[in-house]
């Protein structure tokens, strides 16, 4: 039970406190002070106080969008464990379903883009889709190689993979976490892949998207992208931590990775320079590639075990 | 005699400039551009009922200017220059806006800036047509007038296939005040105007305009003042110059570079306001001289600024020009090539970078630029890394210029600021001023009357010639670099709005 609260206050708090944290490295590398940690919690509560202005083109899906995007988003998190390995819903391939999940709020984003008619976020939802088909497979290749060589079918068991394939499982885990931070950085506009800060709408991607949206409907949005980054950490997180870890121990870990995780993006963000548009293809493609490994590594176990670990 | 040599700051008296027919003269430049000679003024004025066009080319190799004029009377249209030579579009187009004589065949006769003093005044921005492409997978971009942050109006219209700009146009004007007329009236404080023209080039306008009128005004300035001109010449340089390098970093994500450029020329900044107790130099360049000294203190706390910030521009630009990620969005985007630059006339800093070697500080020398030689630095790629890396390489030239200029100035036994003066100019006459602003060549020339009131004052700023290289450095570039590429230009709205 206690997890179950523990799920539910982390979904609520950890991705404000996030974006705060990266916000806060930023600055410290800009050799500023920065605003506090919980800024965007601020930001949040205040953009709940505010009225809107919605533009007289828009029809009924540029209102309901925020809203169904959140829902999408926190529907998708109660599949994925966070302390302790604990997931609130958890049955055999939740995982199909949380990535689909996530589709769907990515589509009703993409549509109530274009519903705004602004040629600026037309330009934004194609970007999106164009980089989205080409994440999707690299997701899940990665997860159907884990499931197929470790038996591991639903997000919560994700660490039985070492339990279950022995050395392979080392590899497979690092690539896992390589591929699924690169995930973070695109599913959550960062640098190298959009720029959150910036005000110059030919170059957005995720931000030219939401021009349109003020007041609570902007809070909702902005909630609902940084709590994805929360639940791709901590998928991250869940392949770190080794099964059977207390639940104190289990908790400082998780709240441990998700911090590095946090620092490590405000650090990348702070020393590189955003991709070209053109280019940011190549970084997902990279993304794909290191997917395909794992596919390769799991065949070659596969194919090398006596008796197969598919159970 | 078809055209009359002359240099900068140097009176001629207006009976003295060749008087051609029009066609003459316009086979004329056409011949002389050909030779290499650069336009950098092609206006009319108004003599009795009728318009006298002036035409002034600048020869950058014998540092002289050439000047000539045609009246024109009872024609409404003479064939083009433009159609021979491209860097007269944006002159042409000018004139024919102010009143009315059109050049026949000119491929793209669009006003200026569509302002209110206009020849003709029913033509208005909204049924403009601007460029159309058709086709199935095509679509237009439209941007601004109003951005997003705190810059400038202008309309930008992209056409575009996906992410790919075929072409770009710009429609400026929005910011036009019709400055260069209010230089018309009597006993009013010009000097504010001309601090006024462009609030990037402060210090580049307003020591344009004083040259012009001290030429006038017969009037040598003291060698102090001269000498604290310059500095504050090239402060103005490196502080755009540092500050365009952090908004080119800002627009890459390239958050290091943004911040520590963003502090530096802060310190440049308030330095220009010890000096003189405005920022942006405001107050400092006055008719006759200077307002303000620079004594020893100062002149220390300067030099102690000046190691202060070409510590941090080396450690982050020798950073940011090694960073692959950095280079990687730079290099290759933007490109204006050589043979481009030189057929669009694109003048100042942008055109070095595309390899032209142009400097008025060197071409053309005024006042203290005259003892010494500033060499021209120039790039040969005209990519978005040239405009970035020769602001760089121009920061570190600009601190050595001032250093050497503190030291003049400790021996320098003159004291006087402010030379006496009448406020009497020449009558009848004309002046070209130039001086090099950190964008590029500004040019400001002054024509007088009879009685000595100044007649006509016509004022080109580098963002006239520079936002057309703009248009196509973008062209075949996706749509998503536009802001760098803008960025690496820098140019003025209000310098090309006026």
């Amino acid at each position: 039970m206690i997890e179950y609260i523990l799920n539910i206050a982390i979904i609520s708090v950890y991705p404000f406190l996030f974006i705060g944290i990266i916000n806060k490295i930023k600055a410290f590398w800009g050799g500023r002070e920065g605003a506090s940690v919980f800024q965007p919690l601020y930001d949040f509560i205040k953009l709940l106080k505010k009225g809107e202005v919605i533009s007289s083109t828009t029809s009924f899906i540029f209102n309901i969008t925020p809203s169904l995007n959140l829902a999408a988003v926190l529907f998708a998190g109660l599949f994925v464990p966070l302390i302790n390995q604990k997931a609130i819903i958890s049955f055999e391939g939740d995982f199909i379903l949380f990535a689909y999940i996530l589709a769907l709020s990515r589509f009703f984003s993409i549509i109530s883009a274009m519903d705004t008619g602004s040629s600026f976020e037309g330009m934004g939802a194609s970007r999106e889709v164009s980089f989205s088909t080409l994440v999707e497979p690299a997701f899940f290749i990665t997860i159907a190689s884990i499931a197929a060589l470790s038996g591991v079918n639903s997000f919560q068991n994700l660490s039985l993979i070492l339990q279950n394939t022995g050395e392979t499982g080392y590899l497979i885990i690092i690539l896992s976490i390589v591929v699924i931070f690169m995930m973070i950085l695109v599913e959550g506009c960062r640098v190298p892949v959009d720029d959150p800060n910036t005000h110059l709408e030919l170059t957005m991607v995720h931000e030219v998207m939401i021009l349109d949206n003020s007041g609570p409907d902007l809070a909702l949005i902005n909630y609902a992208n940084s709590l994805k980054m929360i639940l791709f950490s901590s998928l991250i997180a869940n392949l770190m931590i080794p099964a059977g870890a207390t639940l104190l121990n289990a908790s400082i870990c998780f709240t441990g990775i998700v911090l590095f995780l946090a620092i490590l993006i405000g650090t990348i963000e702070s020393g590189t320079a955003r991709y070209r548009m053109t280019r940011l293809f190549e970084f997902i493609f990279l993304m794909s590639s290191v997917s395909l490994l794992i596919l390769a590594l799991t065949m070659i176990a596969i194919y090398e075990s006596p008796v197969g670990v598919i159970k | 005699m078809k055209w009359i040599k002359t240099q900068n700051n140097k009176v001629l008296d207006l009976n003295d400039i060749p008087l051609l027919d029009l066609r003459n003269l316009r086979q004329e430049i056409i011949l002389e551009s050909k030779e290499g000679k650069r336009v950098i003024g092609f206006f009319g004025a108004k003599e009795a009922s009728l318009i006298r066009l002036y035409v002034i080319l600048a020869d950058d190799k014998n540092s002289c200017l050439l000047i000539s004029s045609a009246i024109i009377s009872k024609i409404n249209s003479y064939p083009s220059i433009t159609n021979e030579i491209p860097a007269f579009h944006a002159f042409e187009r000018e004139f024919f806006e102010e009143f009315g004589v059109e050049s026949s065949d000119h491929p793209w006769l669009k006003p200026v800036r569509y302002s209110q003093n206009r020849f003709d005044k029913t033509q208005k921005i909204e049924n403009y047509p601007f460029f159309k492409m058709e086709g199935e997978d095509v679509h237009e971009v439209a941007v601004g007038p109003i951005h997003a942050g705190v810059i400038e109006p202008g309309h930008f219209r992209f056409m575009c296939n996906g992410e790919n700009v075929y072409h770009l146009e710009i429609q400026l004007g929005y910011q036009h005040k019709n400055i260069e007329d209010l230089f018309l009236q009597k006993n009013k404080p010009l000097m504010h105007l001309a601090e006024s023209i462009a609030g990037d080039t402060v210090i580049g306008h307003s020591i344009a305009y004083c040259n012009a009128v001290e030429a006038l005004m017969n009037i040598q300035i003291s060698e102090r003042a001269e000498l604290i001109r310059a500095v504050a010449l090239e402060m103005e340089r490196i502080a755009v110059h540092i500050g365009d390098l952090g908004a080119i970093s800002n627009d890459i994500a390239y958050l290091m570079g943004n911040s520590i450029f963003g502090a530096t020329r802060t310190l440049v900044i308030n330095t220009l306001l010890e000096i003189c107790g405005s920022r942006y130099g405001r107050g400092l360049v006055r008719e006759g001289g200077v307002a303000f000294d620079i004594d020893e203190n100062l002149s220390d706390r300067i030099s102690k600024m000046l190691d202060t910030i070409l510590k941090s521009v080396k450690i982050i630009g020798e950073t940011l020009f090694s960073s692959s990620s950095v280079l990687s969005r730079l290099e290759k985007t933007g490109v204006l090539s050589k043979e481009t630059a030189l057929e669009i006339g694109l003048a100042g800093m942008s055109a070095r970078a595309s390899g032209i070697s142009i400097d008025i500080r060197t071409n053309h020398p005024w006042g203290e630029y005259k003892n010494r030689n500033t060499e021209i630095i120039t790039m040969k790629t005209g990519d978005v890394y040239a405009r970035a890396y020769i602001r760089y390489m121009e920061i570190m030239q600009s601190a050595e210029i001032i250093r050497d200029l503190l030291k003049k100035l400790s021996v320098c036994k003159d004291n006087q600021l402010l030379s006496a003066f009448q406020h009497k100019l020449k009558s009848n006459s004309i002046v070209v001023s130039m001086t090099e602003g950190w964008r590029g060549e500004v040019v400001h020339t002054v024509l007088t009357d009879e009685s000595g009131n100044i007649s006509k004052y016509k004022i080109k700023d580098p963002s006239f010639n520079n936002w057309y290289g703009l248009a196509l450095a973008v062209r075949d570039n996706g749509i998503s670099n536009f802001p760098l590429i803008n960025k690496s230009f820098n140019l003025s709205y209000c310098g090309n709005d006026l």
